[in-house]
């Protein structure tokens, strides 16, 4: 068969991107594989029982796992519903003026500011100057900052993806502005706001330089039991082990990263089910 | 409430204008109860513009001015005691394109009546709804599927029974055919016909066929302005202007 000069560059370009995602592919399961191979002998219920010691053999992450489901659960329920009615305003019912388009813009840059910026920010704000402590609390208002922007810029874009002839059928059903919202506006926009909780989740869940910097703490022999109380999560003690000298520290590291994965998989799997059903609709 | 053939929408010296745009310049124009009235003109002579200030969905645009009265059974809907939203309760709407809402056939019914406190027996009013606009024994078993999995102009005969599901006196269509073919457009017109009996209908099309199809009355727009009204058959037959002539037997429009 002769392949012409045009199909032949279609070709070509067709390869080429199937190549660079298959590369990446690759990596990614190299990672992956390098660390199941060097955790995956530690991993056992002990593992996941235990509380942190200096004997590698007993180490468990226990506390980490109570102090990541404790900053996890804070930070949803903060950042969730300040983000979204941040974005409810800023498209429903925020004018269209410049200021408003001013800080559109300045969100998209606070979403890429450096965490430990936030770090920093918590520290000063919450532990120090509100007297908070190195709390579960202020991790989890530290981890929301990081993550509202996120939520509000995907929020922002699902709410605007609503056509206006919703909107309008809605107005013209005699509709006040909160019933057109809460009636047309959110319910066909939530596939959208999940993929924004989904991405913040996976964000929240991985940050370790914030919390290091308000006062999570590498040793931590009992579970949170109420906000105030000192923490550690499961990238802290992952940071922890893994800058030990010794070797089966970081296999005990591995181990915790592949909890750490596990749990990350579960949480945006139940988050992707939510999103199916409630996005039968599509617009 | 109006009888029979007494105004019951009157509009007196409107005027509408987005920014400097004069889109509707003193227009006074009467609607007869439970009759069809057809707005005609060509694009962009204002006729939309006015039907939409009859249940003041032009307040959403921010730059609009509108002066001059709408008078809905006698009182201006722009004064300051009137809510809008009461008003739209009472003036429903349908849209060029199909609209329904992202949610079952079922919910797209009793949401209206639902929000409005006015719901009282769901199944019976979504049965009686869609029986009027002539579907229910098309979709009957799919009440809990998507809206949006109708045909378009199934899509706007739900539209149009959401509407009458608020049981507003007088409903506004602004070009509810033209996205439609011409089997669902005959359906639909056949429809408002049936719908007259009960409601006022004020349609706005483009179409000049279906104007003196469906229409008992007939208002012709030119650039803002109200040329001519009078009843369908005059208009039709022995137009007093010339513009309504020149744009009825197709000379430009």
């Amino acid at each position: 068969m002769k392949i012409s000069p045009r199909q032949f560059t279609s070709l070509v370009f067709k390869i080429l991107c199937s190549a660079i995602t298959l590369f990446a592919l690759l990596v990614l399961c190299i990672l992956i594989l390098h660390i199941l191979e060097q955790g995956w002998q530690w991993l056992s219920l002990n593992f996941v029982s235990n509380f942190p010691s200096r004997l590698p053999h007993k180490a468990g992450i226990k506390s980490a796992i109570y102090g990541t489901i404790w900053i996890l659960t804070l930070t949803a329920l903060i950042s969730i519903p300040l983000g979204v009615c941040s974005a409810i305003y800023l498209e429903e019912y925020a004018p269209k003026k410049k200021w408003v388009s001013w800080i559109h813009l300045n969100i998209s840059n606070l979403a890429g500011v450096p965490s430990i910026v936030y770090g920093l920010l918590g520290l000063a704000m919450f532990a120090r100057y509100l007297k908070m402590g190195q709390s579960v609390l202020t991790g989890a208002m530290t981890i929301s900052l990081l993550v509202l922007p996120i939520i509000i810029i995907s929020a922002s874009k699902a709410i605007r993806a609503v056509p206006d002839s919703i909107r309008e059928a809605a107005f013209a059903m005699g509709a006040r502005r909160w019933q057109v919202i809460l009636g047309q506006v959110l319910p066909a926009s939530i596939p959208g706001i999940l993929t924004g909780v989904i991405l913040s989740n996976s964000r929240a869940i991985g940050e370790s330089a914030p919390l290091l910097i308000v006062g999570a703490l590498s040793y931590v022999a009992f579970v949170p039991e109420s906000i105030s109380d000192p923490f550690t999560t499961l990238p802290v003690q992952i940071f922890n082990w893994a800058s030990r000298p010794q070797e089966e520290f970081h296999g005990l590291a591995g181990a915790g990263i592949i909890v750490l994965l596990a749990i990350l998989f579960l949480m945006n799997i139940v988050a992707m089910i939510f999103r199916q059903k409630l996005g039968k609709y599509k617009l | 409430m109006s009888k029979p053939n007494q105004p019951i929408l009157a509009t007196n010296k409107l005027n509408v204008s987005y920014g400097s745009n004069h889109v509707v310049k003193e227009v006074n124009l009467e609607f007869l109860n439970n009759s069809v009235t057809a707005i005609i003109g060509p694009s962009g002579c204002g006729k939309s513009t006015l039907l939409r200030s009859l249940n003041r969905m032009n307040d959403f645009n921010h730059n609009v001015n509108i002066s001059g009265k709408v008078l809905f059974n006698g009182k201006n809907i722009y004064s300051r005691t009137v809510d809008p939203i009461n008003l739209r309760r009472q003036i429903g709407m349908v849209f060029q394109k199909p609209n329904p809402f992202p949610k079952t056939i079922y919910k797209n019914i009793i949401w209206g009546p639902k929000i409005n406190r006015l719901l009282k027996d769901p199944d019976e009013l979504v049965e009686n709804c869609l029986r009027k606009a002539g579907l229910w024994d098309e979709i009957k078993d799919r009440l809990n599927h998507s809206a949006l999995e109708l045909s378009g102009g199934q899509q706007q005969r739900l539209c149009i029974a959401r509407a009458i599901a608020m049981k507003p006196p007088v409903i506004l269509m602004d070009e509810p055919c033209s996205a439609l073919d011409p089997k669902s457009t005959a359906i639909i017109e056949e429809l408002i016909t049936e719908l007259k009996k009960d409601y006022t209908i004020i349609i706005v099309t483009h179409n000049m066929q279906q104007a003196s199809r469906i229409s008992e009355q007939t208002a012709f727009m030119y650039n803002g302005h109200l040329i001519e009204t009078g009843t369908t058959k005059e208009i039709f037959t022995k137009p007093k202007e010339k513009q309504t002539e020149d744009y009825i037997t197709g000379r430009f429009g």
